[in-house]
């Protein structure tokens, strides 16, 4: 099954009807599944902090909402992630591109990708890590997780869980 | 005038909505003036409360102020096309315009200067802008309210600040009975 597809299908299982998106290379396949799903609002925002404002006002109006960014956009968003996200106690799974790991070509991704983990911890967010293409097999899980205990969870998926990013 | 009596004026047309108040000053005077479940008081996060007024439009069917100012709508310049491209008719975004960062002691913003935000939402998309001055933001929002349209409205007035104490009540609490209120 495409990975994609199975993301996006658990996301809407769990009544996932709000994403706002950064772009990412990696992350295209499942923009591009959000997009064609009807069951889901797509709004991509221009910042990360942005999409995190607009998921407050969604899971407030009722709706589960989830962020689908780049593990950069941590370095962006730790002021809202602490003092919206967390002060206000609101469940947000921040889908996450994790750039900088194995088979990265571009240098100064790695400079992220070593605080990336660091600054999740810092910040007590709940983190899981796809490497595998198995390891999706917990997204339900994790989804079910994020809305019982109302915070943000960070699921970074790496490169080799992609499939590496082809001839270089 | 000065935001504390824009506010003051306004606040029975607040009353039966629902609103996103900016950090700061502006959600302290809205607490005092007029405290009630409708209210979403932001204690933090500058520039948000235009991200969190449309994120909520677009979810539910009540309409929605976010009560903004320019020095946060600043900090946020990238929700404008995010509200353009996203057309919510509840959702009403009113940035009190007085040409400073008040609540940290009114040093000037770029918007009390050279840049008009109004043109800035236009050519990002917003299709409704409306410039008031300060004495007519009442029948302006009214009117907003009553078109059924999304519209920005930019209301210039004059720096100034007024001693109130912060708000002490927990944000999960504000979150909940907000919440319920929009849920009623």
């Amino acid at each position: 099954m495409d990975i994609s597809k199975k993301i996006v299908d658990d996301l809407v299982a769990n009544d996932v009807s709000f994403i706002t998106t950064v772009p990412c290379k990696q992350l295209a396949g499942v923009i591009e599944e959000v997009e064609a799903r009807p069951e889901i609002f797509h709004i991509p925002s221009n910042k990360e902090d942005e999409g995190m404002g607009l998921c407050a006002g969604a899971f407030m109006g009722g709706k589960r909402p989830a962020i689908i960014m780049q593990n950069t956009a941590i370095g962006v968003t730790i002021n809202t992630l602490a003092t919206l996200t967390q002060y206000y106690r609101m469940p947000l799974p921040m889908i996450i591109s994790y750039r900088g790991e194995l088979r990265e070509p571009v240098a100064c991704q790695v400079e992220m990708a070593v605080h990336t983990k660091a600054l999740l911890n810092q910040m007590l967010i709940p983190t899981y890590h796809f490497h595998k293409e198995s390891d999706a097999d917990e997204l339900d899980a994790i989804l079910k997780y994020t809305f019982m205990c109302n915070k943000p969870v960070a699921i970074l998926t790496d490169a080799s869980f992609w499939g590496g990013y082809g001839d270089q | 005038m000065i935001r504390s009596e824009i506010l003051r004026e306004i606040a029975p047309i607040l009353h039966d909505n629902l609103v996103v108040c900016n950090i700061g000053l502006p959600s302290q005077e809205l607490h005092m003036i007029d405290d009630n479940a409708k209210n979403f008081y932001m204690l933090g996060t500058m520039g948000l409360s235009s991200s969190i007024g449309l994120g909520l439009a677009l979810s539910q069917d009540k309409t929605v102020i976010s009560i903004d100012g320019d020095g946060s709508v600043l900090t946020n310049l990238g929700t404008l096309p995010t509200i353009a491209n996203n057309v919510a008719d509840n959702f009403i975004l009113l940035i009190i315009d007085n040409g400073s960062y008040g609540s940290t002691g009114d040093q000037p913003t770029y918007a009390g200067k050279k840049t008009k935000l109004e043109a800035v939402a236009k050519a990002c998309g917003c299709e409704n802008v409306v410039v008031c001055q300060d004495v007519d933001t009442g029948k302006t929002l009214q009117a907003a309210i009553d078109s059924k349209q999304m519209t920005i409205i930019v209301s210039k007035c004059d720096s100034g600040n007024i001693k109130l104490p912060v708000i002490t009540m927990d944000p999960v609490v504000i979150r909940d009975r907000f919440m319920k209120a929009v849920a009623s």
